[in-house]
């Protein structure tokens, strides 16, 4: 996420990662799903992306979209619609061969999903499961390849590495098993890694271990990293750049420090204030956020979240239920960026007064 | 004996709603066609805690720590295999079915699940009338009304009365759950990981629902959940288990602001954080490796083989729940204010 002009569509452009007005829609018997609705950011090599927002905001199937998973083996009807453009390290994956994006897939760039038990196949061993990771993409004899997969689950923190090579991953606890699917992830030093949730389905202690790996293996291999999930408090750990969705937008998105300490946008404050906060005083009451997440069939006209914003009627002429707004730079930032109508002042003014101090 | 947990400058000495001691519940595994039992899951393996009236007690530990079964335990929804519960004064331990059913009324339970713990086959109106039909009892004004005025107490539309869970959202069928739970004016609700199956920011308002009615109907919680920030909120004492014991037993502060066990300093510096400026600052501690296997728990202490202060005497020997301070008890040889189990004996 710069502030560099953005290159006229189609062209190439400098940041290691561009997604560019990215929309993937979903036809149900319902009507249109539109879980991605025109999101746009950018990554470099060495920086990591955290992507925040509630179930259904569509974090995780913009994940899939840039790792192109969702034209794959979909046809006729019920194919999803996407369009925009993703730019990987000066290709843009969204018009090119599938067989090409397959080629990148894994070695270019590689996914850590949430739940690893249902990630990997229980039928293979685990050293077996990373070897085939690395020889989809290196022309190396089954020895050489295993010789990687022990060392990578060496680097991941697993004991006796060469003995567990040979268990199933059912036979791993949850921790050794998403350290296991780190691996795999890395096995082909990925220039690009996404984690969806990767520390959801684990304890406190070993979320602590997890996102430590992530963060060293990070600096060790460079690579740019997303990390997508509901826990503010994650992101705060890894992310050097925050995008917090809203019904398949971006409303606020910039550097962690500036998101955490002067958020801009009224759903970024719901979120904070949601949270129960062990580093702060006992609050007597959270401050919740009224209602629930809209169904992104029927997103709301205007500005999706003013149906349960406490300030949708500060601005006048009721411009947030009719209006959408566009995400704009924050003045006085660097790389700021939110999607309100109220005046930078106001925020400005309600941020100081009424939200933070309740925090 | 001394009950842990229970302050000794206390003035008034409250009669405890629940008494738990030296609570067991192993699972056997079984092996072989003559299914003989060759080990057991010691899920839960001497728990001795009370609750007193109108407090609510926060559990918090790991997954297999034996939480939810200590839960389901306190509820009877499973048989112990060894100690004692009693409710009110009166000995629930091993109560049949026939026999527990009036003490329903008293205790209830709010599931993890709002999406497996409602029929789907039932409407809103059914699910929370069951404990009425269940009980036999008719509340005044018929089930119906009733069930319509627990609607809208939990913030549910009352009119909502003949649709089915699946019209609802997460937030929503949690709040169906509660309704469900305080139909019958329990004195005791047990609610197992109440808020981890939903969105943050539907999170705190089921958090301010079970406020508020807390202090409306004067219920006790025993509140379960794996979440230290969310149990800090909710809970005015909290016991951290591992492995099936409780490791420390305290009131909210002083348990968050100077914990006497490495396992609760470990738990609490390992909450993430939202305040990136911290993040360089912050003391860390990184335990080990996982939960040992709750079928061949370590020797001693438990929690010794992740432990960066064990000695020798943590391998040997468990360490008893002894009282520390007022209202702060504590199973450690080595305790985090220094005093080691030789200068013990003088602070009992």
């Amino acid at each position: 996420m710069t502030t560099a002009p953005a290159p006229a569509p189609g062209q190439p452009p400098a940041a290691f990662l561009e997604v560019r007005d990215l929309r993937i829609h979903f036809p149900t018997d319902d009507g249109l799903v539109r879980s991605v609705d025109g999101l746009s950011f950018r990554l470099d090599k060495g920086r990591t992306l955290g992507i925040v927002g509630e179930s259904g905001s569509g974090k995780s199937v913009t994940s899939l979209g840039i790792m192109g998973l969702h034209t794959v083996g979909q046809y006729g009807r019920r194919r999803a619609r996407i369009s925009g453009e993703i730019w990987l390290d000066g290709k843009e994956l969204m018009s090119a061969d599938p067989d090409e994006v397959r080629r990148l897939r894994g070695r270019e760039m590689a996914m850590i999903f949430q739940d690893p038990l249902s990630a990997m196949h229980p039928y293979f061993t685990v050293g077996a499961q990373i070897v085939e990771a690395y020889r989809v993409h290196h022309d190396v004899d089954k020895k050489t390849a295993r010789k990687r997969a022990v060392e990578l689950l060496d680097r991941v923190g697993i004991p006796q590495p060469d003995r567990r090579a040979d268990d199933y991953p059912h036979q791993f606890s949850g921790g050794m098993r998403q350290r296991a699917m780190i691996a795999m992830a890395l096995v082909n030093n990925p220039e690009l890694l996404i984690a969806d949730e990767p520390t959801t389905a684990l304890d406190v202690t070993v979320q602590a271990q997890i996102l430590d790996l992530i963060r060293d293996l990070q600096q060790e291999f460079g690579s740019a990293v997303i990390i997508i999930t509901h826990d503010l408090g994650v992101v705060a750990e890894l992310a050097d750049d925050i995008l917090v969705m809203y019904g398949g937008r971006c409303v606020e998105r910039g550097p962690a420090e500036q998101v955490f300490r002067r958020p801009q946008h009224p759903y970024t404050w719901g979120l904070l204030g949601s949270m129960p906060r062990i580093d702060r005083e006992q609050t007597e009451r959270l401050i919740p956020v009224k209602g629930s997440p809209p169904s992104l069939i029927n997103v709301p006209p205007g500005c999706a979240f003013s149906p349960r914003c406490p300030y949708a009627d500060v601005p006048a002429d009721g411009i947030t239920r009719s209006e959408r707004p566009e995400l704009a730079p924050v003045p006085g930032t660097d790389r700021h960026h939110a999607a309100c109508h109220m005046t930078h002042e106001e925020r400005a003014r309600i941020w100081t007064e009424e939200i933070a101090p309740k925090l | 004996m001394t009950i842990p947990g229970q302050p000794s400058a206390s003035p008034e000495p409250a009669a405890p709603l629940l008494k738990v001691e030296g609570l067991v519940k192993h699972f056997p595994i079984t092996k072989g066609l003559l299914r003989r039992q060759s080990g057991a899951v010691q899920a839960v393996d001497g728990l001795t805690f009370d609750v007193r009236p109108g407090e609510t007690l926060g559990v918090v530990g790991e997954s297999g720590c034996g939480k939810s079964t200590m839960g389901r335990l306190i509820t009877r929804l499973l048989e112990p295999t060894a100690g004692r519960i009693e409710f009110e004064g009166r000995d629930i331990t091993h109560l049949g079915v026939a026999g527990m059913r009036p003490m329903r009324r008293d205790v209830q339970m709010i599931f993890q699940d709002p999406y497996s713990s409602l029929n789907p086959r039932h409407t809103v109106g059914t699910i929370v009338g069951a404990p009425f039909r269940l009980q036999g009892i008719t509340p005044e004004g018929g089930v119906k009304k009733e069930v319509q005025r627990l609607l809208g107490l939990v913030g549910l539309n009352p009119e909502h009365y003949n649709r089915y869970p699946h019209e609802f959202s997460g937030g929503q069928r949690q709040r169906i759950g509660i309704a469900r739970a305080l139909a019958l004016k329990p004195k005791l609700v047990v609610a197992d990981e109440p808020v981890s199956a939903l969105d943050v920011s539907i999170q705190a308002q089921v958090v301010n629902l079970l406020d508020d009615l807390q202090e409306e109907l004067g219920l006790t919680y025993v509140i379960i959940a794996h979440d230290l920030s969310v149990i800090r909120h909710v809970s005015d004492r909290i016991a951290v288990m591992y492995l099936g014991k409780i490791v420390e037993l305290a009131d909210r502060s002083p348990l968050y602001t100077a914990p006497l066990h490495p396992y609760t300093r470990a738990l609490l510096s390992a909450v993430p954080v939202p305040d990136p400026a911290r993040r360089a600052r912050r003391e860390r501690i990184l335990l080990k490796g996982d939960v040992p296997s709750p079928i061949s728990p370590p020797s001693g202490c438990r929690f010794h083989t992740r432990c960066w202060k064990a000695t020798e005497v943590c391998a040997r020997e468990e360490p008893p729940l002894l009282t520390l301070r007022p209202g702060h008890a504590v199973a450690c040889h080595h305790p985090e204010d220094g005093s080691d189990s030789g200068a013990r004996g003088a602070v009992t």
